[in-house]
């Protein structure tokens, strides 16, 4: 799981991002209905939810690129709608789909970049950038000719130009490669490492649970859940052991032995209650045995986030659907 | 000052990556640069002859040619203009208080710097094709006068069409009409050789009063009234490109 700095911070620290009761509808349709939440210094925190959720919007209120209906939003103490330029001095965004410019090379949008935020040494800063993000060798190619996962890199390279504190991700790997997706993974744990404060959206329980310190469950507007990816794992029943038969009968007589089971018809399998011990797995099997009931596959499951959500939302996740 | 400093400076920032668009984009080239003289080509070695126009067809084509030079190249403006507002650029740029001003500012730059490199094609080629002119110094300055006003008009007028397109391509479609203008005008062939309708629209279009403003300008017959109809027109296009592109602008972003 590797190192959280600011993960035991809890919420004694100052937050940089205070918001409260935020709410957005566009027409009749809400989008986000009364969200409050607080962002550590020096922390992941994720929000974590389907599409049309209502990522994207907090992400655009935020970021001052929306206004909401109500609520209150203070990005750095500053009022994102009375303190837009303050706001703006000191956040850096990655949106969805990458904002890069494809006729400039991944050189020409660094130095852009550091133009337009008047960067002393942008040589130095933007060299450094496309070494940290392994452009090198397509810096002075043009960026029409990247791939997806290159022009992410490139986009929030452009993003750090000029050291922004406080970065918004918002579903900086969606759509990418698993290698990809570790190198972003790295960055992120990077920035956090130099004290950079990181809000990321993401519709992947796994990034949330190897990244943030603290996760919020958004779903259809409302907040369903908050906390530490621990926290959140224990409001879900514990370590269970999953079997898969190859018809109903062998699944009746499965559910009928063993008591406190859960079955899924569909799917054929059978959810037991266990501790995980070798003991308890030995007695399960043992019983199965006595029955002559063979089971297709057997597996024993520790809660993940995925489950958290299912618990939470009463559906699967979009990775779960997606399957 | 403050403001209006950071406003300049973002402006040739974004003047020099409009620019910068233009000269890696094969198709604004050749629209913009190469089209016109090849029509030039076209009409004076193939076409011209067929049109009686009272003097050397070169002689009364190169100021139209050089209005063609500058509607030529507007497409590319308004397909660059709309794809920094849908392809998401611009919220970069919103949230890096990037001055709001200078995006369409360095638009409307890049064209007009565009349209010159155009016009100084142009004017080349005519003198290569054996055009002459008994202008004086102070003629040319005027004749220049008017055609950096129409670019200048031109381009704001395009970057509002630019914006207010809903996509890329319809952005391209919109400026059709603009560059199909001239032909309906005195830049080809003289107003009363055309249909009585068409002869009217193109007594009253902006494109005739310019095109024949310059043509005086530069045959060293300046025409006073013909000259103030072109300020004129430009002015309106101009202020009308300006504050409609600047509507957009805050709508949109």
């Amino acid at each position: 799981m590797g190192d959280r700095p600011g993960g035991d911070r809890g919420g004694m620290t100052s937050s940089v991002i205070a918001v409260s009761g935020l709410r957005k509808a566009y027409g009749d349709k809400v989008v986000l209905d009364g969200i409050d939440f607080d962002v550590a210094a020096g922390s992941v925190f994720s929000m974590l939810g389907p599409n049309g959720a209502g990522k994207t919007t907090t992400v655009n209120v935020l970021t001052t690129l929306m206004k909401a209906d109500a609520g209150t939003v203070r990005v750095a103490g500053h009022d994102v709608v009375t303190g837009t330029k303050e706001v703006r001095s000191v956040i850096g965004v990655t949106g969805q789909f990458a904002a890069v410019d494809e006729l400039l090379s991944g050189q020409e949008n660094l130095q852009l970049m550091a133009d337009l935020k008047r960067v002393r040494s942008a040589y130095r800063v933007v060299t450094r950038l496309l070494e940290r993000f392994d452009l090198v060798e397509s810096a002075q190619k043009m960026v029409a000719t990247y791939s997806g996962g290159m022009r992410r890199k490139l986009d929030l390279a452009m993003t750090l130009v000029g050291n922004p504190r406080i970065i918004f991700l918002d579903e900086p790997t969606t759509g990418l490669d698993p290698r990809s997706r570790r190198t972003m993974w790295e960055i992120v744990r990077e920035l956090v490492a130099d004290g950079t404060t990181i809000f990321l959206t993401t519709q992947y329980l796994e990034e949330a649970d190897q990244l943030a310190n603290r996760i919020a469950v958004l779903d259809q507007g409302r907040l369903v859940a908050q906390g530490t990816p621990e926290e959140l794992k224990r409001l879900v029943p514990g370590t269970h052991v999953r079997l898969r038969f190859a018809d109903l009968s062998d699944l009746d007589a499965a559910a009928r032995v063993l008591a406190g089971s859960t079955r899924d018809d569909q799917e054929l399998t059978l959810r037991v209650p266990s501790d995980g011990r070798s003991k308890s797995l030995r007695d399960l099997l043992d019983r199965l045995d006595e029955h002559t009931i063979d089971a297709e596959e057997f597996s024993v499951h520790t809660p993940d986030l995925d489950d958290v959500f299912l618990a939470l939302t009463g559906h699967a996740s979009t990775e779960e659907i997606a399957r | 000052m403050s403001t209006i400093s950071a406003s300049w400076t973002d402006s040739r920032i974004m003047l020099r990556r409009n620019f910068k668009h233009m000269l890696r984009n094969p198709v604004t080239i050749f629209n913009g640069a190469l089209m016109p003289v090849v029509l030039m080509l076209l009409l004076v070695y193939v076409l011209g002859n067929a049109f009686s126009v009272g003097e050397r067809y070169i002689q009364y084509a190169t100021p139209g040619l050089i209005l063609l030079a500058i509607t030529y190249g507007l497409a590319g403006t308004a397909v660059s203009v709309n794809s920094d507002m849908t392809k998401g650029i611009i919220n970069r740029f919103k949230v890096m208080n990037v001055s709001r001003s200078a995006v369409l500012n360095g638009h409307v730059a890049a064209t007009v710097l565009g349209s010159s490199v155009a016009i100084a094609a142009i004017i080349g080629m005519a003198f290569a094709l054996g055009f002459r002119s008994s202008a004086t110094v102070g003629d040319w300055f005027g004749a220049i006068g008017i055609i950096a006003a129409t670019a200048f008009a031109a381009a704001w007028f395009t970057v509002a069409l630019g914006m207010a397109a809903r996509t890329p391509e319809s952005a391209g479609m919109a400026v059709v009409p603009l560059i199909l203008l001239p032909f309906l005008s005195s830049a080809i062939v003289p107003a009363d050789k055309m249909g009585p309708v068409v002869r009217q629209f193109t007594e009253y279009q902006p494109f005739t009063p310019i095109i024949e403003s310059v043509r005086g300008l530069l045959a060293g017959t300046p025409s006073g009234s013909y000259a103030a109809a072109a300020l004129a027109w430009c002015a309106g296009i101009a202020l009308v490109g300006y504050l409609w592109s600047r509507a957009t602008f805050n709508r949109r972003a």
